[in-house]
């Protein structure tokens, strides 16, 4: 339906008398996003948008894409907005907000581009405890180009380039950067969340909006992690997705605050820091 | 810091020029034989005085993204390196070019292939007039040839950068970084005010105000037609450069049977080279190339018709003489003298290669 005619079924339903109680953030543009049906990108984007409608800030935003899937988030989100080269924005956020100190930075990444191709740049801007936020997407894949190994592929998980499992002695570990961002003393608050269900979104919306108020009082870099899933790229429905994703995603990459404050958050042992990698199987 | 008289390195010369045209931004990495440029920089504290800000960065390749990344917020950001690390930069080049983000970038060449040498070299021509990157695209390429250039080309590579959208490079080499040689300085030019960057980049992503919509920058477009027509528009800019903004210098072309051409260091040898053979009786001019992109073509085709022969001296295997012929078409006697390997010729070598290669 184009936006015109969903405006004019808007408001024949006003007219009848019902009332609206969810809308589109004024952050996010009219353009219809490409991403699949069913994607945790979709409710990433407006969950930021919200952050920056509710913080009064998008005429100070400036946001950073990647090379991914959310190559293209710029068209989405109605702020000023840079594409940068594959695995680079934590660079490129660097600059635009240390000329730019009044403005809030976002760099929006996934995991082949922040965790694969774009490490140094990540751990480096973390390092330096860049006043920005860094949101990374996580689902276990390189989507765009059509469902390869990603470095947080999970042991034994099936991809387009480990057709028969990721296999440690070939491929190594799934990289846990989230984890080991936490232990840079420039990171000021480190979280993982999730998308898949009301409740994970409502604490995804929180932390997001935590990363952006951080950068407000100037605190150091703040970095979420979302998990989604990636139903295309693991070739099943959302619903199982979302189920695959808690039954397996979760358990190498658990859901919660690492570092709040610049500590390590309560109850985040050593131990947990360096969970074993469960072996996942993917029929 | 008004017009004085100084002494200093062209490395100096280049991170003096940067405070001095007042550039908002400064982001490298540590290489051998430009150091200094970021060296100068950290000890002046620019961002006390002019609010410049200055950043080691942990790569060449972060370095220039960081450069992407300011520039692209309409600011003057600036970078410099040295062949190995203008390489890993290439994949930065070529994305600033594509989302027409006007910035500095220095090369104080040295020798390669691969780690090299760290002696002087002009190996990089190839590399920075025919595309280091991927893509149709073109660096405005100044190639400075005295410690007084490197200063006054920092200034001049903004006027061009800004009123092109278009990244622009300064091909220098570790003999003109390295040396030092007196130079006038000028008056500070003031960073812009947020005022005058709006004015002067109002495509720049510095936060968006209700009265516009959001600017976008970036060098994708996935619809083939459309990115024909961004093609089109960028070799449409690469003509007018060349139409407009080439520059070069000829020295005792006008009576000329022979010419050198040459730019940057050997142009300074091919000078010496030139006076030695008028002292002989031999009547020879020299040809130096400042804009290496745009190339004077036309120019170079107009001397070359009335002398017999060509002799092009570059520290590479033969680069530069590739377009030399191009702009002649071949009409006449043109062939190449170099030395590898941070290897600096003397002008007795430049003249006797002029006597044997092509007087002879």
């Amino acid at each position: 339906m184009a936006n015109k005619d969903i405006e004019a079924r808007k408001q024949e339903l006003l007219n009848q008398g019902y009332t609206e109680v969810y809308t589109k953030t004024k952050v996010l543009t009219d353009a219809v996003m490409h991403y699949c049906p069913g994607c945790g990108h979709g409710t990433t984007h407006r969950l930021i948008a919200e952050v920056i409608d509710e913080m009064g800030i998008q005429d100070k935003t400036v946001g950073v894409s990647p090379v991914g899937c959310s190559v293209l988030a710029y068209n989405y989100f109605d702020v000023d907005f840079q594409e940068a080269a594959h695995g680079r924005a934590p660079a490129v956020a660097t600059a635009v907000k240390r000329l730019n100190p009044d403005c809030y930075v976002f760099t929006y990444q996934g995991d082949g581009d922040l965790a694969a191709i774009g490490t140094a740049e990540t751990i480096h801007a973390a390092n330096r405890g860049e006043n920005i936020t860094m949101i990374f997407v996580n689902n276990g894949i390189y989507g765009m180009t059509g469902g390869q190994m990603a470095p947080t592929t999970l042991v034994g998980m099936r991809s387009a380039t480990t057709p028969y499992g990721r296999r440690v002695d070939l491929n190594g570990y799934p990289l846990r950067m989230t984890e080991l961002l936490a232990t840079l003393p420039g990171t000021y608050y480190v979280t993982r969340q999730s998308v898949q269900n009301p409740g994970a979104v409502r604490k995804a919306k929180a932390a997001i909006r935590k990363a952006f108020e951080n950068q407000k009082l100037g605190k150091g870099l703040s970095f979420v992690e979302i998990l989604s899933n990636c139903n295309s790229g693991w070739k099943m429905t959302p619903v199982a997705a979302n189920k695959w994703m808690e039954d397996n995603m979760m358990p190498n990459y658990p859901v919660g605050d690492i570092k709040v404050d610049g500590k390590i958050a309560e109850g985040i042992t050593a131990e947990r820091l360096v969970l074993d990698h469960p072996l996942t199987v993917m029929q | 810091m008004a017009r004085e008289l100084k002494l200093m390195k062209g490395n100096e010369a280049i991170a003096q020029a940067m405070i001095a045209s007042g550039t908002d931004g400064y982001f490298g990495y540590p290489i051998t034989p430009q150091s200094e440029v970021m060296e100068t920089l950290m000890a002046e504290k620019p961002w006390e005085t002019t609010g410049m800000v200055v950043l080691q960065a942990e790569s060449e390749v972060s370095s220039i993204n960081m450069v992407y990344g300011g520039a692209a917020t309409g600011k003057k950001v600036a970078t410099s390196s040295s062949s190995p690390g203008i390489s890993l930069m290439q994949e930065g080049l070529t994305y600033l070019a594509g989302a027409e983000i006007p910035c500095v970038i220095v090369n104080v060449m040295r020798g390669g292939p691969g780690l090299g040498t760290i002696q002087p070299s002009q190996s990089d021509y190839f590399q920075s007039v025919k595309g280091g990157g991927h893509g149709d695209y073109q660096l405005y390429t100044l190639a400075p040839a005295s410690v007084q250039e490197m200063y006054d080309f920092v200034f001049d590579a903004w006027d061009i950068a800004f009123k092109y959208r278009n990244p622009v490079l300064i091909l220098s080499d570790g003999a003109i970084g390295q040396c030092m040689e007196k130079l006038y300085t000028r008056d500070y030019i003031p960073r812009w005010t947020e005022e005058e960057r709006r004015q002067h980049a109002p495509w720049g992503t510095f936060g968006k105000p209700a009265s516009r919509g959001h600017n976008i920058i970036t060098s994708l477009e996935l619809e083939s037609a459309r990115q024909e027509v961004f093609n089109l528009k960028l070799q449409a800019k690469y003509a007018e450069m060349k139409e407009k903004e080439v520059r070069f210098e000829t020295i005792n072309c006008e009576d000329a049977d022979y010419i050198f051409v040459a730019y940057g260091s050997s142009s300074r040898i091919a000078m010496k080279a030139m006076q030695m053979a008028r002292e002989k009786g031999i009547k020879v001019g020299l040809f130096r190339l400042i804009t290496l992109f745009p190339f004077p073509t036309k120019q170079l085709a107009e001397v070359a018709k009335r002398v017999k022969g060509i002799l092009c001296v570059e520290m590479s295997a033969g680069q530069m003489i590739e377009d030399v012929r191009l702009a002649t078409e071949c009409n006449v006697k043109t062939e190449h003298f170099g030395r590898f390997g941070g290897i600096i010729p003397t002008p007795t070598e430049v003249l006797e290669a002029l006597e044997n290669k092509i007087i002879k």
